[in-house]
């Protein structure tokens, strides 16, 4: 035990004691909740109907493999990420390279641009659900009828994409910002250099600063993932997944069947398999992250 | 010379359509808080009417907005510290007592984050039901905590990693002990770094919307599920709404703009500095 006070002698043991308490709790929060999601997977288990009990074997994989709201979920989350990505990366490239530019005010334009990242999503939600998109009154509808075109009732009609536009919105200034802070190391003796060399803007962002920007780009595609693989509030107060299922995403799926069938087996069958598809992106994420530490 | 000017001025006009553009939506929130009721529903839309504070002073007025607000307050600040005085020890082992096993511990922290929360909804609901942790601010104080905690070390890692060592060790030499080094050496010469760590698991903790809707309902519910309550379709008190979401989202925006640069440490696990 005195060695372990004099840690200073006992290296390992110093560390082991400062890193504990970190490690230990990230432990049990992680273990305790996957062991049992994964145990459940396997129960018959609803909380309503407490008769029901017992191994289920793979009947709740079976039954939520088959059932059609899964498949329907999960393509509609693909869409959401899929969608979101390319809106928000190919966004936040362009803006990054414009607000990189000397210009008037520079610096109070950017602060408005990253604001939206800021603000909670019940709040970005409900905004653009009551005074952006609302069919009668909102500030689209009027535009609409400005220009002589019929106002969209968003959300019964186009429900996805209005959840597609209210989420690029909030995670565009995320992407504007992580590589606004990349190009800002881009060498400006090189892009100078090419100039003189007769490139033009095209080819000097084609050819010098998307290069720069590659592994800031993955990076951004990687975190915006893991975020909007679960994407649930927006949902939440706004369409709740529906007209019938057609805004409801796995997670969305997994909270009906979970808080409001109280279907634990079958929800967490459903949680299994957001883990997995997380865990995939994960994979790449760590590796892209281990790239760059040194230790 | 004059090219050049010709050519800031439309860059400058450009940037900042896409500026007002994307920041509209927050604009048009702000306005309508201090329009009445039956104004902020008008179409055409009203650019210009007598400001009132009639939404502010019904929202304040029941009473339970500054429940809410408090229980923001109490749950984003107390996580914070928590994850701050488990964190700092950590951190500082894997900067200046580094062994074969830190790389991996910290790759593993990070792996963390990624388990989806909808991915153990159902446990940890039932593990809140049992423990009688369901709508209390304790429980959300500590899911905020471990939430945050794998970004928090990290921060501190990489802030840490930037000190030199010379100085830690001239402080060993007078005979500090390890708490004496951190409390007077480390925290001292990183608290810039502290502290922006501190206000972006703030930030994250505030607006944080899942955990918040499924596990509180009224009485430990902060204010992402207050203004998820105006959702409902009868509820339509645009003024009241915005009045609400403009208290709730004005004092993290100011934090948000204060600490943008660091910010982008902690969210992309220092792998875009």
């Amino acid at each position: 035990m005195r060695d372990r006070a004099s840690g200073r002698t006992v290296g390992g043991m110093r560390t082991l004691f400062l890193q504990a308490p970190a490690v230990s709790m990230l432990l049990l929060w992680m273990l305790v909740p996957l062991g049992m999601t994964l145990w459940f997977s396997f129960q018959r288990y609803n909380l309503l109907n407490p008769m029901i009990s017992g191994f289920a074997g793979l009947d709740n994989y079976t039954y939520l493999l088959t059932d059609p709201a899964l498949w329907t979920a999960m393509g509609n989350t693909l869409l959401l990420v899929g969608w979101v990505l390319a809106i928000t990366v190919v966004g936040g490239t362009l803006l990054a390279v414009l607000f990189q530019q000397e210009f008037f005010g520079r610096g109070i334009a950017r602060l408005l641009v990253i604001a939206p990242f800021f603000v909670m999503p019940t709040v970005s939600a409900l905004i653009w659900k009551n005074m952006m998109m609302h069919p009668v009154n909102g500030v689209l509808a009027w535009l609409f009828n400005l220009f002589g075109f019929h106002a969209v009732d968003w959300f019964s009609s186009l429900p996805l994409t209005s959840i597609v536009i209210i989420v690029s919105w909030e995670w565009l200034p995320f992407a504007l910002l992580i590589l606004l802070t990349a190009i800002q190391s881009l060498d400006d003796d090189q892009v100078e250099a090419a100039r003189m060399d007769g490139a033009g803007p095209i080819a000097i962002f084609w050819f010098i600063t998307l290069p720069h920007l590659k592994r800031a780009i993955s990076v951004v595609i990687m975190i915006e993932m893991i975020f909007l693989l679960t994407i649930f509030a927006e949902i939440f107060v706004t369409t709740s997944g529906g007209p019938g299922l057609a805004s409801t995403n796995l997670a969305y799926l997994i909270y009906i069947r979970a808080l409001l069938d109280f279907d634990v087996g079958g929800a967490s069958a459903g949680g299994v398999i957001a883990i997995i598809l997380a865990n995939i992106v994960a994979i790449f994420l760590v590796r892209t992250v281990a790239k760059n530490l040194e230790t | 010379m004059n090219q050049t000017l010709s050519k800031k001025l439309v860059l400058t006009l450009l940037a900042w359509f896409i500026a007002l553009v994307v920041f509209f939506p927050i604009f048009w929130m702000i306005l309508t808080s201090f329009k009445t009721e039956g104004e902020a529903v008008a179409t055409p839309p009203s650019l210009f009417f007598d400001p009132t504070l009639a939404g502010y002073h019904e929202v304040m007025a029941r009473a339970d907005y500054v429940k809410f607000a408090l229980n923001s307050v109490i749950v984003s600040v107390g996580s914070t510290l928590l994850a701050l005085l488990v964190a700092i020890p950590a951190a500082y082992s894997m900067a200046f007592l580094p062994t074969p096993r830190t790389r991996g511990t910290l790759l593993w922290m990070l792996s963390t984050k990624m388990l989806p929360p909808v991915g153990v909804l159902m446990p940890i609901y039932l593990i809140f039901r049992d423990l009688g942790l369901l709508d209390s601010l304790t429980g959300l104080t500590i899911v905020y905590m471990l939430m945050n905690l794998p970004i928090v070390v990290w921060m501190l890692y990489t802030f840490f990693k930037d000190v030199p060592r010379d100085i830690l060790e001239a402080g060993r030499m007078d005979g500090a002990g390890t708490l004496q080094e951190v409390l007077y050496l480390l925290m001292p010469l990183t608290l810039p770094g502290i502290a922006s760590t501190g206000l972006l698991s703030v930030i994250l903790s505030w607006n944080e919307a899942f955990w918040s809707l499924n596990l509180t309902t009224s009485d430990a519910a902060p204010l992402t599920a207050f203004i998820a309550s105006f959702s409902s379709p009868e509820g339509l008190f645009w003024a009241k709404l915005s009045a609400a979401s403009t208290m709730a989202i004005a004092p993290i925006l100011i934090l948000g703009w204060m600490t943008q640069k660091q910010m982008v440490r902690g969210l992309t696990f220092g792998a875009v500095k």
